[in-house]
């Protein structure tokens, strides 16, 4: 029933403007697949080409095997959930379920069983003669849900469908749709901006930039391996830390302090930065890099600690029975295999190399 | 106690000031002639000295017995039966034509709204000439093809046709407008989630597009009523009501016997029918199209 999806070299432009950029990945069959990205990232326009709503300037989707790059959407095995529902106003939720089985000409006997089923399934058996406009966003994007699910088909494109509810509808609806696909084994292309979103649904992720492939990964893979500084700091709430690194008299520093980071090695390119996530970093009464607190937010559970250290910006997120203070100094350590390095010129993640991680910082990683 | 109802007195005033310009004008210029229009129906016409005197429904007695008033309705009916649906499909057509992907297609707009935009007297003096006999633009396309002169607008079979045609060109392009803010305003994503189920072209105007410019129709079709019994300023230019009053409709037959012979009671009468027919038109419109119009 499950059958996969597969891009190959995928482009699209409008004249000069170029939105996707020779994108390869494959979407396994039966899994969760998220692109991730900023807007104008073009991981709509992926998906839209995916579905065959938009021509490929050059390149190939495959699904279950099958070059349907030139083929119309309703011959491509899936289903669609647009971020604006796109349910038909002067049809009621009934109607707007049942609008391809009716197309494709389903009997009806079929059609009121299916529709029961998917209504059952998603709760709105009590909003079915209500028109779009008479429903909350919530159901109505669960009708969008069920015109989607009651095809039947092996694949399902989802265009950032929960960025119009509030947060709490949109967590229930995230899980809800992870169960889901789970239970019916759709394979799930699913197009979202927001890292929380992707980190929670997804078996994997891939993260585009600039119309092109940052890092494609399951979600542990991307947090604890980010293949470069853009992936770093898009996922993780705050951001990845990205400090400019310099060498110094026992390795490589931050650049204007004196802790050495990594040793000097022959395989590091001119240019290094260092990336440190805030929750990896813990305060030390001694040891460790030095750093200026500047400004502290409680959060509740945690603390974020905005500091500098020699100039450069750093924020540490640490428990909040440690009281700190905007103007005191502080010690940083982290954990030595918590740290990543990056080319700062491509932004390429550089793998540690032999004689790393350095024992200066490793030594004090135990923390208070 | 006294400040909220000074307020509300105030607000009072307010409200009616603001209303009295409108009221004013609509008092004046259409309930006032309307009623006093009725009033003078059960009176005879004034000549001279003698003044108008009640006659009761003497004057709706001769309305019935006149043959010319039965040709002149019949015309209007026949007039409004083939110009609305013919012009409001016509319009839907163009506007569906000129919304979809089309070179030119500002081009293509500007020429449909045209005919709107000049005065309907220019345009009936431009199909005067298109229908002159012998040397007009259509007999000299029919001379190319060795066919016969017609005298479109002499011969009383024709003349109404004729007539027709014209309100038709006219009408069509400005309704055309309507139609297309209407398409222009139906989401995209609609097209595309209907293409994901496999719809045609056709389907999806069936069950999509076509419903949701019911509101749109409505507003078209009764503007096309009003407009094919307001309209006859082309039958003054082209006909004259006639041969034989075979392209005579009901306004202008009501400006012939209130201004040509001043027969003022008389008609009067006509107006009055005139009205009963509009209103009936529009209720039935209203109560028949509102149960199967979405409004979004």
């Amino acid at each position: 029933m499950s059958v996969a999806i597969e891009t190959r070299d995928l482009r699209k432009a409008w004249g000069a403007a170029v939105a996707v950029d020779g994108i390869s990945f494959t979407a396994p069959a039966g899994e969760f697949t998220v692109l991730l990205g900023p807007s104008g990232c073009g991981k709509s326009t992926t998906l839209r080409l995916i579905a065959g709503l938009e021509e490929a300037t050059d390149g190939a989707v495959l699904i279950d095997g099958a070059d349907v790059t030139r083929r119309p959407p309703n011959d491509r095995q899936i289903s669609m959930v647009f971020q604006s529902y796109a349910l038909f106003p002067h049809l009621n939720v009934a109607e707007n379920i049942l609008f391809g089985l009716k197309v494709r000409r389903v009997p009806a006997a079929e059609r009121a069983e299916r529709l029961a089923r998917v209504a059952g399934l998603l709760g709105l058996e009590r909003l079915l003669d209500r028109r779009p406009s008479q429903i909350s966003g919530g159901q109505q994007q669960r009708v969008a849900l069920g015109r989607a699910i009651i095809a039947e088909k092996p694949i399902c494109l989802m265009d950032e469908p929960l960025s119009n509810l509030d947060a709490k509808l949109r967590h229930e609806m995230r899980v809800e749709l992870k169960a889901l696909q789970r239970k019916l084994g759709i394979t799930m292309v699913y197009v979202t901006h927001d890292q929380v979103e992707a980190i929670a649904m997804a078996d994997r992720i891939i993260v585009l930039n600039g119309g092109r492939i940052e890092q494609n990964a399951d979600p542990r893979t991307l947090y604890d391996k980010p293949a470069s500084t853009f992936v770093a700091r898009f996922i993780g709430t705050p951001p990845m830390n990205i400090l400019d690194l310099a060498p110094g008299d026992g390795g490589w520093c931050i650049a204007g302090d004196r802790t050495a980071i990594a040793p000097p090695h022959a395989a590091l390119p001119d240019r290094v930065q260092l990336g440190v996530r805030p929750e990896d970093i813990a305060l030390a009464d001694a040891g460790g890099v030095p750093a200026t607190v500047e400004q502290v937010e409680y959060l509740g559970a945690d603390l974020l600690v905005d500091c500098r250290i020699a100039g450069q910006p750093l924020v540490a997120r640490v428990a909040t029975r440690h009281p700190v203070a905007a103007g005191e100094r502080v010690n940083l350590i982290w954990p030595a295999e918590h740290q990543h390095l990056f080319d700062a010129a491509t932004g390429a993640r550089i793998e540690a190399a032999p004689g790393f991680p350095n024992p200066t910082v490793t030594s004090r990683s135990a923390g208070p | 106690m006294t400040r909220p109802s000074l307020t509300l007195r105030r607000e009072w005033v307010h409200g009616w000031l603001l209303l009295t310009p409108a009221l004013v004008l609509l008092f004046a210029f259409t309930h006032l002639p309307a009623v006093t229009t009725i009033w003078d129906s059960f009176f005879s016409t004034p000549r001279g000295r003698r003044e108008a005197k009640f006659v009761g429904l003497r004057n709706y007695e001769t309305l019935l017995a006149d043959d010319t008033f039965w040709q002149v309705l019949s015309n209007s009916l026949w007039y409004a039966a083939v110009t609305i649906p013919v012009s409001v499909g016509l319009a839907l057509l163009m506007a569906l034509w000129v919304d979809g992907r089309l070179s030119g297609r500002g081009f293509v707009r500007l020429a449909y709204f045209a005919p709107t935009v000049l005065p309907l007297i220019a345009v009936a003096n431009i199909w005067m000439f298109f229908y002159t006999p012998g040397f007009g633009l259509i007999d000299q396309i029919r001379g190319a093809f060795g066919l016969p002169e017609v005298n479109w607008l002499g011969n009383p079979d024709l003349a109404l046709g004729s007539v027709m045609v014209v309100a038709i060109w006219k009408e069509a392009g400005f309704f055309m407008i309507f139609y297309l803010a209407a398409l222009q305003s139906i989401p995209p994503q609609l097209r595309e989630a209907a293409a994901i189920e496999g719809a045609s072209r056709w389907t999806f105007f069936r069950r999509v597009t076509f419903p949701l410019l019911m509101p749109t129709t409505l507003f078209v079709s009764v503007n096309a009523v009003i407009n094919s019994f307001r309209m006859v300023d082309h039958v003054f230019v082209m006909t004259e009501g006639g041969p034989d009053n075979a392209s005579s409709l009901l306004l202008f037959y009501i400006y012939e016997t209130a201004f040509k012979y001043w027969d003022t009671a008389y008609a009067s009468t006509l107006t009055v029918v005139l009205l009963v027919l509009l209103s009936a038109l529009a209720l039935g419109q209203f109560f028949l199209l509102d149960k199967r119009v979405h409004y979004r």
